[in-house]
């Protein structure tokens, strides 16, 4: 008896048939970058644009700053008075992008991260023209889990880390890792095609962008 | 219609459609009737109207901001031809690379076929339920059905197809199962379905996305098994992709330690890089979102970050025998974004109901009647007046209207007794391409004022012709054609 | 210029005036209308509803009728798009090869009406009159398929005594569809309804068109309801002048209601 592996090879054969046709190159002439270089101004201002128009809250900071902004983004999302003992960071977060007393993840079984109130993160790549950032699942990106079960997440994006297109991002992520992409909030679209933020994923999107 | 007769598959230049009797691609009744139903249901109309033309608009003003979409929609076209004329050969780098990377790849012949995979893989988890990712693919096949028969519960995590299931429902949208409920509607569901609901409950759709937040948040935490479909698999690399908005993709597919992907073998595409050009395509066409919410990405099994064991399933249910038709064959290029949906006037107007399959609008009035093949689903082909506004917004340029007209001349080929309307159309043509037949038929014609009795416009006209005079007057033919007058004036 | 008239089936047997007023209007502006005798179809409605292989002969019968013209024009964007489209593609399925060389050729010289107007002839400016209020549906083959774009509307704007009203949801289908029509009568309809809905909504006399058989469509639904505003032809309200403004011949409605 034939495998289905073996029939359904057979079947796209005799499907294709014998002269099937040789595929055209594929014509890739649509945009390979943006015309700016990584972290042009004017691509921090465009990322800032679309990340708040689906309703991500965003705030700027120099490089020594990193961990008061992440403090002042946690009070906005967690309310002032949050504990830093609900606030979990991926493993490859600088300490001093920490905020004092949050502690880097311990590898705890994933359940567990739902009692976490926030997890702050950092980024592989960002993508200004359609607001997302992209996780990759190594130190500073933290596993996927991190990013999903506490309410509130914290990004930190670097200027360097955003280019202008979706095919700059790609090129600089490897596909065999877990990437997260990320644009705005969890948010859903099928009660009348209305868009509504917050469903299963973290509610709230905070994201602190680090200038030089 | 034979729709749900059990019995075997018809073939399809020798291979195999997908078969009766189990999976959702075959109606109870045709699309007229079915259609003729569903259009009286004032509360379905403005629902449907609302929603198509609300994403519409999103869609329109997305589009319209990239000032590259025609090159990317050329080389999405490009790019699915291209993977369609070595479909073998990247399903077999799928498979290795998967294999390679810790995952283990299963080949279905026809629907049965996976569910009975599905179905063991999850049997032999121990596992009694599972969460699903809304997956059109095991839609298609009947995979909750088949679970549910084997006694596992399903429970769907996407908010438009947990409002179907509550509701006991039939999706009626590729984007947006639920797209002919309003608010008030699934507020009702809601309450009479979801046992710890609050009940002050209201029809606003946040407090609504929030009922549906707490209902499946402990559900995706003692999940041990999630089933997903995939939007895309690199066969270079082995990646699978699934966009999502919600976040419930994300936790079906990041926290049970199995999963199960069923994917369409038309769903390869050759290399990473193709990526670039389907995650512009997809979001701006379906959401109308520069970018959806969530995409995951995996690619086999990542010690210490999420499932532990994956499985995917490659599915043909038909789709070779569509891959045969040269002309059809570009339905499979379909990455399911349903925009084609929502600027149909038909589907606006009949809704997804009226297709009788989980595949509907124009685009699944090319895809199911080839994948059942045409004679199960002989009337959807006609059900589009050919307007063209579906080619207009595919993202990857399917010719879905002269698939259509290809697909009606195949039904109409098929027919091995004479019809009426096959009699009269032959006739016709006799008649047409013969001048001098013509003018004595165009003669003929004149008789029909005879019936109308010196009146500008004739009566209610027999069948097929009632179908036009029941909503609309016919004019009374002239005295004289336009050609023979000329002849009269100015000679032959 | 010397040009060959396709009058097409529908309004050669239905609505002759259309066909009278492209004749009368191209004459106004200094060309020479031929009518071929031996034209009937184009196919279309045999290979929209299944019948490719019974076009052939039609398709063979038009190329011969028109064999030789320098241009056709034709006031149907639904016939001309099937003659560009579809044509040359029904013969080669069925081998006909060299049938379908020469109506790939003779598709190249054929035009719907103000294409020919505005790409050949370069006019947008015909020397009309019609003072009637006017909105104007975009039929779906001439949008989509022939994309004439805003070619009628350009023509409509210079005819004097106009009044133009932008007519609405535009560019959704009237329903009507060839044998969808009939087939699927129900959905037709509900279509049709939202259309006169909108063509209603303008307060305008006239909705006109460049596609006899939307305006049919269109025309029948508002005959039936006695609404008053009636289907005129682009081609008859740009045929109409000062000197030959009988109402009977430039305002009389496709469908009369």
């Amino acid at each position: 008896m034939t495998s289905a592996r073996d029939e359904v090879l057979t079947r796209i054969r005799t499907a294709l048939g014998d002269g099937r046709a040789t595929p055209a190159d594929v014509a890739r002439d649509y945009r390979q970058a943006d015309d700016r270089s990584p972290g042009d101004p004017a691509l921090l201002d465009l990322l800032v644009d679309r990340l708040e128009d689906y309703k991500a809250s965003v705030l700027r900071c120099g490089p020594g700053d990193v961990a008061a902004t992440v403090a002042r983004a946690l009070d906005d999302g967690l309310g002032t008075g949050w504990a830093a003992a609900g606030v979990l960071a991926a493993p490859g977060v600088p300490v001093e992008w920490r905020p004092d007393g949050a502690a880097a993840d311990d590898g705890r079984p994933p359940g567990q991260l739902a009692d976490v109130a926030a997890s702050v993160t950092g980024v592989a790549v960002a993508i200004a023209e359609t607001g997302t950032l992209v996780l990759d699942g190594t130190p500073l990106s933290g596993r996927r889990a991190l990013s999903l079960l506490p309410d509130c997440l914290v990004c930190v994006v670097e200027a360097a880390q955003v280019v202008g297109t979706v095919p700059e991002a790609l090129r600089r992520l490897d596909p065999v890792r877990p990437l997260t992409m990320i644009s705005g909030p969890s948010a859903t679209s099928d009660i009348e095609l209305e868009r509504v933020e917050g469903v299963h994923g973290p509610r709230t999107l905070l994201v602190v962008v680090v200038t030089t | 219609m034979t729709g749900t007769v059990p019995g075997p598959a018809p073939t399809f230049l020798g291979l195999p459609t997908a078969p009766r009797g189990v999976g959702h691609l075959r109606g109870d009744e045709p699309f007229p009737d079915a259609a003729r139903t569903a259009l009286r249901d004032g509360q379905l109309r403005a629902n449907l109207g609302h929603a198509t033309s609300t994403i519409r608009a999103k869609r329109a003003t997305v589009v319209g901001e990239v000032p590259d979409w025609e090159q990317l929609r050329a080389a999405g076209k490009a790019l699915k031809a291209a993977t369609m004329a070595r479909l073998d050969e990247h399903l077999l780098e799928l498979e290795t690379r998967v294999t390679e990377r810790g995952g283990t790849v299963h080949w279905a012949r026809d629907a049965r076929e996976a569910n009975e995979i599905v179905t063991r893989l999850v049997q032999a988890t121990g596992t009694h339920e599972v969460v699903k990712v809304k997956s059109m693919a095991t839609q298609e096949i009947g995979l909750n059905e088949a679970l549910e028969a084997a006694g596992v519960d399903v429970f769907e995590t996407d908010l438009a197809e947990l409002i179907v299931q509550l509701g006991q429902d039939k999706p009626s949208h590729i984007l947006v199962p639920a797209i002919h409920k309003n608010r008030a509607e699934i507020r009702e569901i809601f309450l009479r379905t979801m046992p710890s609901v609050d009940a002050d409950l209201t029809d606003e759709p946040r407090r609504l996305a929030m009922a549906a937040r707490a209902h499946l948040r402990e559900r995706f935490l003692r999940a041990r098994v999630a089933i997903s479909g995939a939007n895309f698999a690199v066969a270079e690399t082995g990646t699978l992709a699934v966009v999502e908005s919600e976040g419930n993709g994300r936790m079906c597919l990041t926290l049970p330690q199995t999963l199960v992907t069923v994917m369409g073998i038309e769903k390869v595409v050759p290399t990473w890089r193709d990526l670039e050009v389907f995650l512009q395509l997809l979001p701006r066409s379906s959401t109308g979102e520069r970018m959806n919410p969530y995409t995951t990405t995996w690619a086999g099994v990542t010690p210490g970050d999420g499932p532990q064991e994956f499985h995917l399933v490659l599915l043909d249910n038909g789709r070779t025998a569509v891959l045969a038709d040269e002309v059809g064959r570009e339905a499979l290029h379909c990455i399911r974004c349903s925009a084609c949906l929502n600027v149909c006037p038909v589907y606006e107007r009949a809704g997804g109901h009226a297709y009788g399959s989980v595949y509907p609008g124009p685009i699944g009035a090319v895809l199911s009647p080839q994948l059942t093949g045409v004679e199960d689903n002989a009337s959807l082909p006609y059900a589009s007046s050919l307007c063209g506004a579906c080619y207009d917004v595919c993202p990857v340029a399917i010719d879905i209207p002269s698939i259509l007209v290809h697909l009606r001349a195949e039904h109409v080929e098929a027919q091995q007794r004479p019809t009426p309307e096959g009699v009269a159309f032959r006739a016709l043509a006799k008649v047409m391409a013969d001048p001098r037949r013509w003018r004595l038929a165009q003669r003929a014609a004149r008789a029909g004022r005879l019936l109308a009795r010196g009146r500008p416009t004739l009566p209610a006209m027999p069948p097929p012709l009632s179908g036009w005079t029941r909503s609309r007057d016919l004019p009374t033919p002239p005295a004289e054609t336009f050609t023979q007058a000329w002849v009269r004036e100015h000679g032959s | 210029m010397r040009v060959a008239l396709f009058a097409t089936c529908l309004v050669d047997t239905m609505v002759p005036q259309v066909a009278h007023a492209t004749a009368r209007l191209l004459q106004r502006l200094g060309h020479e209308v031929v009518v071929p005798p031996g034209q009937a179809c184009c196919g279309q409605m045999h290979v929209n509803t299944g019948y490719r292989r019974e076009a052939v002969p039609i398709v063979a019968n038009h190329v011969r009728a028109f064999a030789g013209a320098e241009a056709v024009v034709a006031p149907s964007g639904s016939c001309v798009a099937s003659i560009h489209h579809q044509q040359a593609a029904v013969a080669r399925r069925f081998g006909e090869q060299a049938l379908a060389d020469e109506a790939a050729a003779l598709a190249g010289r054929t035009y719907e009406l103000s294409q020919f107007l505005v790409d050949v002839l370069g006019v947008t400016d015909v020397g009309a009159y019609y003072p009637h209020r006017v909105t104007y549906h975009p039929t779906c083959h001439s949008l989509r398929l022939l994309r004439v774009g805003d070619r009628p509307l350009r023509l409509l704007r210079e005819v004097r005594g106009l009044t133009l009203v932008e007519l609405p949801g535009a560019e959704q289908c009237c329903g009507f569809g060839g044998t969808f029509a009939v087939k699927n009568a129900d959905t037709s309809t509900a279509m049709l309804t939202d259309k006169m809905t909108n063509v209603l909504s303008t307060h305008a006399e006239v909705c006109t068109a460049g596609d006899a058989s939307c305006l049919m469509h269109i025309g029948g639904g508002l005959s039936r309801l006695r609404a008053g505003t009636r289907t005129v032809h682009l081609a008859e309200i740009l045929a109409s002048t000062e000197e030959a403004v009988s109402p009977s011949q430039t305002t009389r409605p496709a469908v009369p209601a």
